[in-house]
């Protein structure tokens, strides 16, 4: 469709978001995401039955973890679509752009940027 | 199966947050199987571990490990040669697994990451209901398979008590009157005038009141 | 006339009197006046008054020490004791307690969940239940023995009472519940309170179809209604509780300051109405924070002034 959004969306595709895992999600955040959201396909209409209703509990579980170690729940998200909406696809990118904008940067991005260069900078300091 | 649940996150940091290597220990068999302290849940508990000390601004090294099980002495050894590089150990299986741990490595800080709650069965995903309370005088052929220790909230043995209601115990609408099960399966079964038999003052002393309990078998020792 | 214990209530029902019993619940305290200024109101109008132990689950004093203090006033208490807060060496050993100050009169229960009152984080004991508790006290009665098996020095002479609802699901082994704790030992019964006549009259025929009423002497149980709330409260909140539409709609139809008289007509109504049902041995008036209105509903049942038995 030729439809744009926001540059700040990088995807990872998934034959199905069932096979999303919490783990997925926490793991992408302490790479330093900044936010996550899981988009699959409408209630009702999961080509393996049930793998978008897993997918919406597992970012739920996510949600709470992050809400209590101090990240932030409201930067996942679970939405649904059908794989021929693209504006729908657009709006959803721009919704989730808004909202990890508006709540900042990953509180831990910065620790890691700072442990990988300490880590770069220890590794050119040792010999080889 | 034993049922486990998993401790608030908040309680597990606030018990660990000194250390600054710690190893959370996961249990393959039943706390898996209640998805509170399997190898997914170590990830998880890990990952958010790790997120929280780096906001803190702590480098703390937290190792991942999911033994088979945590209450047989082969399986613990596996991890004799690793757990000195950890302060502590955030072990995720039951509460057996956390002492048989700590028992082992007597030296090492061992803390509980889940709740242990009960022996019982998964009714539905995401649902486990208590079965047994290990009484150790297994009473269930005279009952209709039911048990009234574990199921019955006054553990009656003559019931059921006047406040059954509609198949409910009056504790909660949600808790099925373990004497309605009782009763209804004796009629499948055929066996209602069993009913009228009074079950004698049960023997305690096999149960928590007695004691902590061992069994030995001789045919098995070496 | 065939009897076991010097228990007042006992002889009222050997005699083939219709027996008249009532109760009332300690304090939250430890006044012993409180209990004493009740069983006053009640004395002369009932044979035997009840004494509730820990009803609900909220914390009074100790249905025992409310006996005793009844029984040096020459009343005739009935201990109850339930098997949620007391483990088998306590039971045993307050029955003994109640037996030394000559207390003639027990019943057996269960009890409420602790859940339901003021202490939900604690432990219950039920190492025996309400069945095993009949059973307990006939042994010691009658065999003169500890649960252990040595002997009692005075073995306690307790009339064994148990409470039975003819309302409570499962609704078809009620009878047979009834049968199993005469079985046990229970000499005689009071009831849950009734309102639906129809279905208490049910219960008795079935009962006395198994000759069940000329083993035990079976109370039924009455509480009379304060207001159209109370009936509503009870109708819906109050597990194992039967009232019927009737009841609640003839006191919805009546003005409020006059609810009270109207639940004292249904109240008297329905013990004339019981004398007459086989297998009824009497009635357990059960009015808590209402004892005053025990007399009243007593004599305009025809029931006052109570025979004498030696």
């Amino acid at each position: 469709m030729r439809l744009s959004y926001p540059t700040t969306i990088k995807i990872i595709r998934v034959p199905c978001t069932g096979k999303v895992d919490t783990l997925h999600i926490m793991r992408a955040f302490e790479k330093g995401a900044d936010g996550v959201y899981v988009v699959g396909c409408r209630e009702g209409d999961c080509h393996y039955n049930s793998g978008n209703f897993r997918a919406k509990k597992r970012v739920e579980q996510a949600k709470e973890l992050l809400d209590a170690i101090g990240i932030g729940g409201n930067r996942v998200r679970m939405c649904n679509l059908s794989s021929s909406d693209g504006p729908l696809f657009v709006k959803y990118a721009e919704e989730m752009h808004e909202r990890i904008c508006a709540a900042g940067p990953n509180p831990i991005k910065l620790a890691v940027k700072n442990r990988s260069t300490a880590e770069a900078g220890s590794k050119l300091a040792a010999p080889s | 199966m034993i049922v486990a649940d998993k401790k608030p996150i908040e309680e597990i940091i606030d018990t660990v947050k000194d250390f600054r290597n710690i190893l959370i220990l996961g249990c393959n068999e039943c706390v898996t199987v209640c998805e509170a302290g399997g190898k997914k849940e170590v990830g998880l508990l890990a990952s958010a571990l790790r997120m929280y000390f780096l906001q803190q601004g702590h480098e703390v090294n937290i190792g991942e490990r999911t033994l088979e099980r945590q209450c047989d002495h082969e399986y613990l050894e596996e991890i004799r040669d690793s757990i000195d590089h950890y302060d502590a150990v955030v072990s995720i299986a039951c509460g057996v697994g956390v002492q048989f741990t700590a028992e082992k490595y007597h030296s090492k800080p061992v803390y509980p990451g889940v709740n242990t709650l009960f022996m019982g069965a998964n009714e539905a995903r995401g649902v486990w209901t208590e079965r047994c309370q290990g009484c150790g005088q297994c009473i269930l052929a005279v009952t209709g398979s039911i048990c009234p220790v574990s199921r019955c909230a006054k553990r009656i043995l003559n019931g059921p008590c006047g406040g059954s209601t509609e198949g409910k115990c009056e504790i909660n609408k949600d808790v099925d009157c373990a004497w309605q099960l009782i009763i209804d399966r004796l009629k499948a079964l055929g066996r209602l005038e069993e009913y009228e038999a009074i079950c004698p003052l049960k023997d305690w002393s096999s149960d928590r009141a007695g004691g902590p309990r061992k069994v030995v078998r001789e045919d098995l020792k070496l | 006339m065939n009897v076991n214990t010097p228990s007042k209530l006992e002889k009222m029902l050997a005699a083939g009197n219709l027996a008249v019993t009532s109760e009332c619940g300690p304090p939250r305290g430890s006044d012993p006046e409180v209990i004493v200024e009740k069983a006053k109101l009640l004395k002369n109008h009932v044979d035997a008054i009840n004494v509730t132990d820990n009803q609900t689950s909220m914390t009074r004093m100790c249905s025992l020490a409310a006996c005793i203090r009844l029984k040096l006033l020459g009343l005739e208490p009935i201990l109850q004791m339930v098997t949620r807060d007391r483990n088998r060496i306590a039971i045993q050993s307050d029955i003994l307690g109640g037996a030394s100050f000559d207390i003639h009169n027990i019943l057996c229960l269960s009890g409420d969940h602790q859940s339901f009152g003021d202490c939900s984080k604690g432990q219950n004991v039920h190492d025996i239940d309400s069945m095993q508790l009949i059973q307990t006290v006939r042994h010691m009665r009658d065999e003169g023995k500890f649960l252990g098996g040595d002997e009692i020095k005075r073995p306690p002479q307790m009339f064994v009472g148990a409470a039975a609802n003819p309302f409570a699901d499962p609704y078809e082994i009620r009878v047979p519940r009834l049968a199993k704790k005469v079985a046990a030992g229970a000499e005689f019964i009071q009831t849950q309170c009734i309102y639906n006549l129809d279905k208490f009259e049910d219960w008795m025929k079935k009962a006395c179809d198994r000759g069940l009423h000329e083993k035990v002497a079976i109370l039924a149980g009455l509480t009379p209604m304060k207001s159209v709330g109370m009936a509503r409260y009870m109708k819906n909140r109050v597990p194992g509780m039967d009232v019927p539409d009737e009841i609640v709609k003839r006191l919805a139809d009546t003005p409020k300051e006059k609810q009270a008289e109207e639940g004292i007509n249904i109240c008297v109504e329905a013990i004339e109405r019981l004398k007459d049902v086989k297998g009824v041995a009497g009635f357990h008036i059960m009015a808590i924070e209402w004892e005053e209105k025990v007399p009243e509903i007593v004599e305009r049942a025809g029931l006052f002034p109570r025979p004498s038995v030696n």
